[in-house]
Parts: structure tokens; C-alpha cells; sequence
């Protein structure tokens, strides 16, 4: 019998094939240094910058009632916006994943449109309907309805800054999860709606839940297709993002960063959620 | 339309989403075209040509061409670091990367102005050390656009990177070549396609990005002012079709520029085989 | 000697995948390492190639000691199980590609390069394909490619790691010949990894069977399968029944006239051809029935249970010659008698004596 030593001394110089360690540690530097300047410090200025004049300053600048009323209109966009663009994604990605039909790659490239489209022309679009000279512009102003420097006209900027969030994740994931399930259900009995609860949500629930997290951070966070068409009037049609330009721009740096924390704080939770997610929904497809 | 399909709800799903993006995007952004119709073509070249909006686009295109290539190099190194060598906090690291995506941009301009101001950190190290100002300069725009572009060049190359078939370097080691060849002449041909597509991406989205930069850009006019914030200034002055026209234009080349860089990845795609 | 490995050991954590390998390879062999998965043969086949460092031991290439040397240096050819073609290079160009990285003073010139591979081309019968790229090629196809690439930097030795393991079933027939007669015509050293006994005893001039890290037994194909030295080899090639004869097994052995006075750890290995089966007249009393054949071609499988025989109840398999079988006049549930021609008998109570397998002939 041959007996393995326990510890058997491995050689010090690798031949196998790789980099050399002094170009590994080069590279592995330079990473940091990029992502420390590039990333990392943007999020520790935040917080340096919002606590430069202590806790007191800090708080009070977030219960200011302009600040207040800035946070509760980002929440009411979010809470409008957020539910219409997942029923639009799951709609679209069923459409998509579960039919064949002509023109499909055309819809696809059509609903991607918005991210090619930069925001300050997402806010002049409804500017151009909507607004004073606009074309439904006088009708709605003949009915007392006010679209353009009022919240209707900030969900719909935010609505087409955030149209394909949702569609965008569900659509690839359920092509990859195929129909199978779905149609062994339908075989067995269940209704279209029994078939789409108990398949193929369960099967969907971390991609939706991925694209529902980053369209909520966008709905929040969105500045510049908003900024077009709020008026930026305090305390009315100012949403958190842009409260803080307003704030910044009267040199009321605490202010400005004391909000500005609030949205780093949320998209430091959103990247923890979403790493949480792709996670899940890795394990989810190797099951 | 749906072939011989027992999938049910077709009709309702593609009806709702046909209404939901002519509702949404179609129609309000068709109201752009008809607005631009509405001026002669005349009136059309003269608010281009004015020297003020032909400088915001050479700002525009310009520094997101600049800032682009930069996230292009920078996005390369990372996700050649993180998919290749372990070392501790890979993850975290990892998950940061997409801060930029998940980052309002508002807060991403006052961060960055207050990073590269003469007085900031990294802006009085600079101005110390070389004498150059970044914030409030056209140099500031593209600092701002390099944080904005990095995340989509990392994203786009590390799953390339990680589905890079090892057996192809350990073929060209064992058939010679230096680590440098196989470098050049193996790794880098596959990664090229993936690296093109996430500078492309860059691209676009700094030639539209506002928030980010309007913070650190100074706004100068002919010198350091982008073409969102140009299309701002004409709303405010109620100069609807100015506002349009330009907006048009910069869309327009915009997709020109972006079909352009599928022609040239469909180009490198199929010089190599991969199509 | 072509190839030395000398006290090869290499670990992967806890797990240990070679464990003291010494090994001779002469000049021209054509081998197959052969095991079942994990087993450590292409772990061993990658440090020949300096892909893998081995913890410890040495290799030698011609004489001269390259454990030291990384696989650019080695001069060997390797053709990877995937066969790694460069994706983005044509047929031609992944060819040529290790002529065209040597230093300049050593690179030939184009129009030798281009001699050179398009002679590669016409070896591997391909040369209609050379501006093709790897994604448009068969998997045959991509196979004699890869091995085309191989062998265009001349190496002394060609290293192939389960060279047909991606192929079709039919397509892997037709290569395996082919790989025997290029070896034939080319005289390189040759090893290749397979699990399928089967392929290496077509191919291979000789055969070193691994097992858990070790090598089980090194020799020709009709020496591993005619005297496999321990019951792994003789269980692992070619198809067998074994007999434990502490678990009762000694029942069917008695019925085929053999008694064991002492069975302590006996084991007998029997190959379906050496048993012989004969028809019993109706109203004899033998145990066991023919349940059922199958027709393989040339040969007939009988399965024959010994469902009157007290003791373990299994099947045993035996073969013989399709026209034997007709003489015999065999059908389903017919008694029959067994008698066995050859066996293998494995002392596992003694495992520090493989070598005492000993043949038992009737």
C-alpha cells in the first residue's frame, strides 16, 4: 500500500498557465484605485458633506417641510409609476416570451427605445403636448387641468424614463425558462389566470422582483426629464432630486446633501437587494 | 397572428401592450417630428448652425467620446480583475460597480462637483500637482461621463469574459505563444465585440446624460455647456421649436452613431467568425 | 525512452489525484490512459503537458528532465477535449498560429507556413475546409482540425485528451481507425485519455489502466484483457461475471463442476464467452433455466437464472456463436447445465498480492 503524506510540499514557482503575479498585483491595484476614486469616494463625500455642520443641521434640513414635501411627492411618483410600468413589463414579456408573431424584434427594439433616449427629450415630448403651446395644451387649460409644472405631468416624464425596466428583465428570463411548465398546466386543467399565479409567477418572482427594484430606483432618482416638466415650484412639484438641485443651487450645501444621503441610502439598499436577487435567481435556474 | 399555440391571453397582452407604448412613447415622441415639420428647412438649419448650439454639440459628442474610450480602458481592467483573480472583498467590490445605475444622477453631479472643485478633494490635488482645474471646465464633463459609462463596459465584458474558454489559452501556450501573444492574438479578438458594444453604450448614454453633469459642467456657453442643458435654456424662453429641432438632431445622431457601431460590430463579428 | 514520468504525485486539497506514478513510454507507442471518470488520467496527461505542475516526481521528454519547463517550452502537441479551436481565426489560421509565434528568427517564412499547413490540411483530409471557421465546421470535422494544429509545430510527443469523448457514436467509429492509421503513418508518440475500454483497446498499441490515482496495470490490450492483474482490470475491461463465493455465489460455480475447499475471500471473475451452456433433456433436474437472448450479431447472449438454486438468485450472462446457438436448439425456459472454460480468481482478503490472480482452466 502506498501511503499519502499529509502535507506535501508544493512547488513555489507556477509554470501553469496565467498571468505573471507582478502583472496580477498591478491590475488588482489599479481596480481598487478606480473603483475607490470613481465609486467609493462619491458615496463617502455624500455623507461627509451632509454632516459637515453636525447631526442638528442634518435633521433639521430633512424635517424642513420643503424637504418633507419634496420626499412625499418622490414616494407618490414612485407608488403611480412603479405598478404601471410592471403590469406594462409583464403584459409586454408574456406577449413576447409565450407567442410567435410577426414584427416581434421590432416591438422589442421599440420598447428598449427609452434608454436611448436622453431624459431632458423625455420631458419635452410631454412638454410639447402638454404644455401651454401645446397641442392639448389649451384644452386642458380650458378644463382647469394642469398637466405641464404639476404632478400628472412628473409621473408621465417618469413613465417613459422607466418604460422598459420590467419588460426588459422578464422578457429574456422567460424565453430561457421556456413554456413547458405553463402548457403541462394548461393540459392538466387550469385556467389561463390559475396557469399564470401558480407557474409562471413562482418561476418569474426574483426577475420581477429585480426589475421592480431598479424601476422604483429610477422613478425615484430621475432628475432630468422631470426637472423639464415640474416648474420646480417648493414645496409643490419638486421631487427629491430635484429639491436638491434647488437646495444646491442656493448654496444650502447641507441641505442639498442631507437629501442627497437619502438617495445614496437608497441605492446602496437597491444594490444590496439586487445582488440579493441575482443570487436567488441563479440558484433558481440551476434548480 | 399566434401560431397553433394553447398558450392563452395573446390578444389582451399585445393588445395592452401596443396601447400602453403608443400611450407611453410612440405619440409623444412622434409629437417631436411633427413639431420639427412645422419649420421650414430654412428655419431648421439656421437654429443649427447658430454658433452656440454647434458648440453644445461638439461639447456633447466630444466629451462623450472622450469619456467613453476612458470607461472603455477603465471598464476592461476591472472586469479583467474581477472575473480573473480572487482577492478579498471581490463581492462587494463587485456589487459597487453599478452604483453609477442605481445613483440619481442629481446626487451624482453634486457629489462629483464637490469631489473636483478647485477646493475638493480630488480637484485641489490636481490643481497642486499639474495646475489644471477639472470642475466647472469641459474636463469636468468628462469625469463626470467616465463615472456615468464605467458600470456598461464592465457589464457588458465580464460574461464574455467568464464564458471565455480557458482550453483556448492553454492551446496557444502550448503551441508557443508568449503570454502576450496569446494575449493579443487570443484573448483579445473574442473580447473585442463585447468591448465595442459596452463603449457604444457609454457613448450614448453620456451623449443625453443632464444631471450628472450640469453640476460640474460650469455651463458656459460655447465652451462648456451640453446639449440638454441647451434645450433647458429654449423651453424656459418658451422657444418650443428650438427646444425640438435640436432635441431631433441629437437623437437622430445619437441612433446614427449607435447603428454605425452595430455596423462595426456586425464588421468584427464577422471578420472573426462569429457570425 | 520518449516519455518518463518518475514518482508523479499531485493532490487538489484533501483529494488525491495521482499518488506515486512512475511510468515508461518508448518511442512510437501509441497509449491510452484509461479509467472511469476521476480516476486522474487527464490530470496526468495535463502534467506530461506542463498544463498542470505535479506536487511531486519529475517528467522527462527524450532523456531530458522538463519539470521545470512550462508547457510553451515543451514542445509537445495537445489536442484539448473540446478541442479550444481559436473561434475567431479560419481553419487556416488556426493552423498556422503556432508557426506564426515563434520568435522571428526561428518563424518560417509565409510560403513555408502556408506549404506547411495546407500539407497538414491534405493529412487530415480537410483541405477544402481552410477558410472555414471553427463554428462552421462538424465536430469531426473540428477534431481533425485540432489535431492538424498539433502537429504543425512537429512536437515529439502528441497528447490527446478524450480525443473522441465529443463525438457522435458513428463518426467516433470511423476516427478512432483513422487516429490508429496516422499514427501508423506519422510515428509520433502518442497518449490519449478515454474511459471507453472499448476505444482504447481498438486504438492503442498499449494500454495503462488508472484507477483512484494509481496504476492498476500497464501492457497490451490482449495482455490487460486475456490476464488483468486484479479484479478492477478484469472488471473494468471487457464485460464479466464475478462470483463471490462468501456470498453464496460458490452454488453456481458447483453447478458448473467446480468445488472450492477454501472460498475466504475468493472472488472469481468469468467472461460470458467462457461459459459454455448444453441442453438438458426435460426431465433432468438441473436449477437452472434459460430466461432469455439477445441477438448482438455475430454472438448470442443467453441470460440464465438459477431460480431452482438455493442461495443468491442473479442473473449470469453467457455468449457464444450464433451458429452454435442454433445447433443447440435453445429456447426460452429450457433447462440447461453450465460448465466454465476459463476464470480469473481474485484473492481480496489478500490485497497486498494483486498478483496472485490466478488462472483456473477446465
Amino acid at each position: 500500500m502506498n501511503t499519502i503524506s499529509p502535507v506535501m510540499p508544493s512547488r513555489t514557482k507556477s509554470l501553469t498557465i496565467g498571468d505573471a503575479d507582478w502583472v496580477r498585483y498591478a491590475l488588482v491595484v489599479l481596480t481598487l484605485a478606480i473603483i475607490g476614486v470613481f465609486l467609493i469616494l462619491p458615496l463617502a463625500t455624500v455623507l461627509i458633506e451632509a454632516f459637515a455642520k453636525g447631526w442638528t443641521a442634518y435633521a433639521s434640513s430633512l424635517t424642513h417641510p420643503d424637504t418633507v414635501a419634496a420626499i412625499k411627492l418622490t414616494l407618490l411618483t414612485a407608488a403611480i409609476t412603479v405598478p404601471l410600468t410592471t403590469v406594462f413589463g409583464v403584459s409586454a414579456a408574456w406577449a413576447i416570451a409565450r407567442f410567435e408573431f410577426r414584427g416581434k424584434s421590432l416591438l422589442i427594439t421599440l420598447i428598449d427605445l427609452p434608454f436611448s433616449v436622453s431624459p431632458v427629450i423625455a420631458g419635452l415630448i410631454y412638454v410639447l403636448i402638454f404644455g401651454a403651446q401645446g397641442w392639448f395644451g389649451s384644452w386642458f387649460s380650458d378644463h382647469d387641468i394642469k398637466i405641464i409644472f404639476a404632478v400628472p405631468g412628473i409621473v408621465l416624464a417618469t413613465l417613459f424614463v422607466t418604460f422598459p425596466f420590467v419588460a426588459r428583465e422578464l422578457i429574456p428570463l422567460m424565453q430561457e425558462i421556456g413554456h413547458e411548465e405553463e402548457e403541462a398546466a394548461l393540459s392538466l386543467g387550469a385556467s389561463g389566470w390559475q396557469t399564470f399565479f401558480k407557474i409562471t409567477l413562482p418561476n418569474i418572482k426574483w426577475g420581477l422582483l429585480y426589475g421592480v427594484l431598479l424601476c422604483n430606483a429610477r422613478a425615484m432618482g430621475e432628475f432630468g426629464a422631470v426637472s423639464v416638466v415640474s416648474g420646480h415650484i417648493r414645496g409643490l412639484t419638486n421631487t427629491l432630486p430635484l429639491h436638491i438641485e434647488v437646495s444646491y443651487n442656493e448654496y444650502d450645501f447641507v441641505g442639498a446633501f442631507a437629501s442627497a444621503s437619502l438617495l445614496a441610502g437608497l441605492a446602496v439598499v437597491t444594490l444590496v437587494v439586487k445582488t440579493f436577487l441575482e443570487w436567488k435567481q441563479k440558484q433558481d435556474l440551476k434548480a | 397572428m399566434s401560431q397553433s399555440n394553447i398558450m392563452p391571453g395573446f390578444r389582451p397582452a399585445i393588445g395592452f401592450t401596443l396601447f400602453y407604448l403608443a400611450l407611453i412613447v410612440l405619440i409623444p415622441l412622434s409629437a417631436m417630428l411633427l413639431k420639427t415639420f412645422q419649420l421650414s428647412l430654412d428655419e431648421y438649419w439656421a437654429i443649427l448652425t447658430n454658433p452656440r448650439v454647434l458648440a453644445s454639440f461638439r461639447v456633447s459628442f466630444g466629451s462623450a467620446l472622450i469619456a467613453a474610450a476612458f470607461s472603455g480602458i477603465f471598464g476592461f481592467i476591472i472586469a479583467w480583475t474581477l472575473v480573473r483573480y480572487p482577492f478579498p472583498g471581490k463581492k462587494v467590490f463587485d456589487a459597487l460597480i453599478d452604483l453609477p445605475f442605481a445613483l440619481p444622477t442629481a446626487v451624482a453631479g453634486i457629489v462629483l462637483a464637490a469631489i473636483y472643485e478647485p477646493k475638493g478633494w480630488i480637484g485641489k490635488l490636481v490643481m497642486e500637482a499639474f495646475g489644471i482645474q477639472i470642475a466647472y471646465k469641459p474636463l469636468g464633463i468628462v469625469f463626470a461621463l467616465i463615472f456615468i459609462g464605467l458600470p456598461f463596459v464592465v457589464r457588458t465584458i465580464e460574461p464574455v469574459l467568464q464564458e471565455f474558454d480557458k482550453a483556448m489559452e492553454e492551446a496557444a501556450a502550448s503551441l508557443g505563444a508568449t503570454r502576450l501573444q496569446t494575449f493579443i492574438k487570443v484573448i483579445l479578438p473574442n473580447i473585442l465585440p463585447a468591448a465595442i458594444t459596452g463603449f457604444a453604450l457609454a457613448f450614448a448614454r453620456g451623449v443625453g446624460e443632464y444631471g450628472s453633469v450640469i453640476f460640474i459642467a460650469g455651463n458656459m456657453p460655447y465652451v462648456s455647456e451640453i446639449v440638454p442643458l441647451l434645450i433647458i435654456t429654449k423651453l424656459e424662453q418658451y422657444d418650443y421649436a428650438g427646444a425640438t429641432a435640436i432635441g431631433l438632431t441629437m437623437l437622430l445622431l445619437s441612433f446614427l452613431l449607435l447603428l454605425s457601431v452595430n455596423g462595426l460590430q456586425w464588421w468584427v463579428r464577422r471578420r472573426s467568425g462569429q457570425l | 525512452m520518449s516519455i518518463t514520468l518518475s514518482n508523479i504525485s499531485k493532490r487538489f486539497g484533501a483529494f488525491s489525484a495521482l499518488n506515486n506514478i512512475n511510468l515508461e513510454i518508448p518511442d512510437g507507442d501509441l497509449v491510452a490512459l484509461l479509467g472511469p471518470s476521476g480516476c486522474g488520467k487527464t490530470t496526468l496527461l495535463r502534467i506530461i503537458a506542463g498544463l498542470e505542475q505535479a506536487d511531486q516526481g519529475d517528467v522527462f521528454l527524450r532523456g531530458d528532465k522538463v519539470t521545470d519547463k512550462s508547457v510553451k517550452n515543451r514542445h509537445i502537441g495537445f489536442v484539448f477535449q473540446h478541442y479550444a479551436l481559436f473561434r475567431h481565426m479560419t481553419v487556416f489560421d488556426n493552423i498556422a498560429f503556432g508557426l506564426r509565434v515563434k520568435p522571428s528568427k526561428d518563424r518560417p517564412s509565409e510560403a513555408v507556413i502556408r506549404k506547411r499547413v495546407h500539407d497538414l490540411l491534405s493529412l487530415v483530409q480537410l483541405d477544402w475546409l481552410h477558410d472555414r471557421f471553427p463554428d462552421q465546421l462538424s465536430g469531426g470535422q473540428r477534431q481533425r482540425i485540432a489535431l492538424a494544429r498539433a502537429l504543425a509545430v512537429e512536437p515529439s510527443v502528441l497528447l490527446l485528451d478524450e480525443p473522441f469523448g465529443a463525438l457522435d457514436a458513428s463518426v467516433r467509429k470511423d476516427l478512432r481507425l483513422w487516429l490508429r492509421h496516422l499514427h501508423h503513418e506519422l510515428d509520433v508518440t502518442t497518449i490519449f485519455v478515454t474511459h471507453d475500454q472499448e476505444e482504447a483497446m481498438e486504438v492503442a498499441s498499449q494500454i495503462v489502466v488508472l484507477n483512484k490515482g494509481k496504476i492498476e496495470q500497464k501492457g497490451t490490450p490482449s495482455e490487460i484483457y486475456d490476464s488483468p492483474s486484479n479484479d478492477f482490470v478484469s472488471h473494468f475491461i471487457g464485460q464479466t461475471n464475478v462470483f463471490d463465493l462468501q456470498k453464496g455465489d460458490s452454488a453456481w460455480l458447483k453447478s458448473a463442476g467446480i468445488v472450492l475447499d477454501d472460498a475466504e475471500g475468493i472472488t472469481a471473475h468469468v467472461r460470458p464467452h467462457h461459459i459454455g451452456v448444453e441442453k438438458l433433456s426435460d426431465g433432468s433436474a438441473s436449477p437452472i433455466i434459460l430466461k432469455d437472448w439477445q441477438h448482438l450479431g455475430a454472438t448470442i447472449r443467453l441470460e440464465l437464472s438459477n431460480e431452482g438454486l438455493n442461495g443468491s438468485a442473479k442473473t449470469i450472462y453467457a455468449e457464444m456463436p450464433s451458429d452454435q446457438f442454433k445447433q443447440l436448439g435453445l429456447d426460452k425456459g429450457d433447462k440447461v447445465s453450465l460448465f466454465i472454460k476459463h476464470a480469473h480468481w481474485f484473492n481480496l482478503a489478500k490485497p497486498q498480492v494483486p498478483e496472485a490472480a490466478t488462472d483456473f482452466y477446465v
